[in-house]
């Protein structure tokens, strides 16, 4: 990312000001304690608006979409696909290359199994090969371990430095000729790295191979562009970045959605059908098999309205500002360890970490998080559905402290004084 | 406090210092259990006396390798201090009473005669989240009892 344009863009907003749009922020939990949110990799949380959106569409929008002259058919659709124009916009895409899905796995596995049935031109046969790499989301790795194994085609992986980074070394032999795919996570969900993909690019197109990017943890927190990141698909998901549940989209090159096969069957998806034969409908309706989740798609619409009010630069720069000092804080926590960049440069907004107490040696997530909710603190504890990245640097799980445009400094003082806590709690 | 509810100082004092840990030569079955979402993971070995006895065989050793949190090591070590030295009829009627206090929802206290320590429990049973961690050993023991007697208790040495 651009650091003058970060510069630029400092203290743009005022995140309290922004905190008064998310109602589920007054919650008090446990005898009345202030919550303190720091689960937003897992879903974040959502403003007013997109609420009251979908509130609005339901009260007096609500019908099926692509189907019927009347006027709540007409409105529905229109609202539908305007917020797949507002998401376009939003990664700078053709609309007809934007394909709403369920969720980035949905998504993902949309594209490791049309990968796999597509024969010649793009598909994945055996004898070829398919890479990833030890930082993915399980999202993207079971799907391609699955097409792998039905095609026959061999699974490759790039690993990790012991700083948390890519290890890209050996790019060049990893992604040999054989390469068809390199599935990449743009940020790390567990260890908040963000990924050179230009470079994973230029490898990947030198060898005639597509690049897939999960971006479900960069799209919520810096400004994306399809064109500018080089890629073939991308896919993120609606609730981790304002948006609702039940929501993804995939961003595809409108050159192979046209060519590949389709994935799931049924209405919408269709052009002519008889019994013997079936034409489909042009993209992106070719991917988007039966009702969509249209009011999902209008909540989703209204978050992407709402981020950029705020303007991505502003928010990649608050967030990056907010990281610095959690790091710097996390850092001067004795006993705790970051698994993962210990910087704020090239870095989402996710923290993992290890705590140790001097009486007890480790203590494991699960306690740490379970002192923490008792003082109002939420984080995640676990693998983070990504277990080989535990396995990598040998810690049985993490605990993970995540932001988003909500998150103040505040919080992050909160959760070193909560680690304090919990060290002492579990010092005796 | 909820939470001292749950952090009973004897688990804490099991968690510190687990008993019968470590995994041991002499076993007839090896179970690998973990729960997928936090990354706890027990692999537990058993060791019967006759496996003719069928229910009726004593356990002789529970012995076990874990990583996880306070609750699932020290429930792997109450275990251990309970059923070792029971038949396994005996031990599965253990894991009965310990399973129905922990689906309790804080509702109960626990059958302390036949329980002992494993009465510390009671208050996990208030954190949906923390019942599986608790299970865990509990889940694998039933397992190996069941994997010894039904593969006619080959002695293996590990
Ligand atoms: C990096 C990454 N990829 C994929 C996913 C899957 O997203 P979803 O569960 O919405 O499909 C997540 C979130 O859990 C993630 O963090």
């Amino acid at each position: 990312m651009n650091t003058d344009r970060r510069q630029a863009g400092r203290a743009a907003f005022d995140s309290e000001l922004v905190r008064k749009d998310f109602p589920i922020l007054e919650r008090r939990v446990q005898d009345d304690k202030a919550l303190v949110y720091l689960d937003s990799a897992a879903s974040s949380q959502k403003p007013r608006q997109v609420i009251d959106a979908m509130t609005e569409y339901y009260e007096r929008h609500h019908s099926n979409v692509h189907r019927g002259v009347h006027t709540l058919a007409e409105e529905a659709t229109a609202l539908y696909e305007g917020a797949r124009d507002k998401v376009a916009r939003f990664i700078n895409a053709d609309p007809r290359e934007v394909i709403f899905t369920k969720n980035s796995s949905e998504a993902l596995n949309l594209v490791a199994n049309v990968l796999g049935w597509a024969g010649e031109s793009n598909g994945i046969g055996r004898g070829d090969r398919v890479v990833t790499t030890q930082m993915e989301h399980h999202s993207n790795l079971v799907p391609w371990q699955l097409t792998a194994a039905r095609t026959g085609a061999e699974l490759a992986w790039l690993g990790l430095t012991d700083g948390g980074r890519l290890d890209l070394s050996n790019l060049d032999e990893v992604v040999d000729e054989r390469t068809r795919v390199v599935a990449v996570v743009h940020v790390s969900n567990i260890l908040g790295t963000l990924n050179p993909i230009d470079a994973i690019v230029r490898r990947a197109h030198e060898v005639g191979a597509l690049v897939v990017v999960d971006a479900s943890q960069s799209v919520p927190h810096m400004p994306m562009d399809v064109r500018e990141l080089g890629a073939d698909f991308v896919a993120f998901t609606g609730h981790k970045m304002l948006g609702p549940t039940g929501i993804g989209v995939l961003w595809g090159r409108a050159e192979l959605l046209e060519e590949l096969p389709p994935f799931l069957g049924g209405g919408e998806m269709v052009q002519t059908v008889s019994m013997e034969a079936t034409t489909y409908a042009p993209i992106p309706h070719k991917y988007e098999a039966g009702t969509p989740p249209i009011a999902e798609a209008v909540g989703l619409g209204a978050a992407v309205d709402y981020l950029t009010a705020l303007g991505m630069d502003n928010v990649a720069a608050y967030e990056h500002e907010l990281v610095e000092y959690a790091i710097d804080r996390l850092k001067q926590v004795e006993g705790l360890t970051i698994i993962g960049p210990d910087t704020a440069e090239d870095r989402g907004a996710a923290i993992s970490f290890v705590l140790e107490s001097p009486a007890l040696g480790a203590i494991h997530p699960h306690d740490v998080g379970q002192v923490l909710d008792e003082q109002g603190i939420a984080v995640r504890v676990g693998q983070h559905c990504a277990r080989p990245v535990c396995l990598r640097y040998g810690v049985p799980a993490t605990t993970r402290a995540s932001f988003s445009v909500y998150t103040t400094k505040g919080d992050v003082d909160a959760l070193v004084e909560g680690l304090e806590h919990v060290k002492r709690f579990f010092g005796a | 406090m909820q939470l001292e509810s749950m952090y009973q100082e004897i688990i804490l004092d099991h968690y510190r210092n687990p008993h019968h840990k470590g995994l041991r030569d002499q076993y007839q079955a090896e179970v690998h259990h973990v729960n997928p979402t936090c990354g706890d993971e027990v692999t537990l070995r058993v060791r019967l006396s006759d496996v003719a006895l069928g229910e009726n065989a004593v356990i002789e050793d529970v012995s076990y390798a874990s990583q996880g949190c306070s609750i699932s090591q020290a429930s792997a070590s109450v275990l251990s201090d309970l059923v070792i030295g029971k038949e396994v009829g005996e031990a599965l009627a253990v894991h009965e009473a310990f399973l129905e206090l922990m689906q309790s929802r804080g509702e109960s206290a626990g059958d302390e005669e036949v329980l002992e320590d494993a009465v510390a429990f009671a208050g996990v049973s208030k954190f949906p989240a923390r019942v599986k961690c608790a299970l865990l050993s509990w889940m694998a023991l039933k397992d190996a009892t069941a994997q010894a007697l039904s593969t006619g208790g080959d002695e293996k040495h590990g």
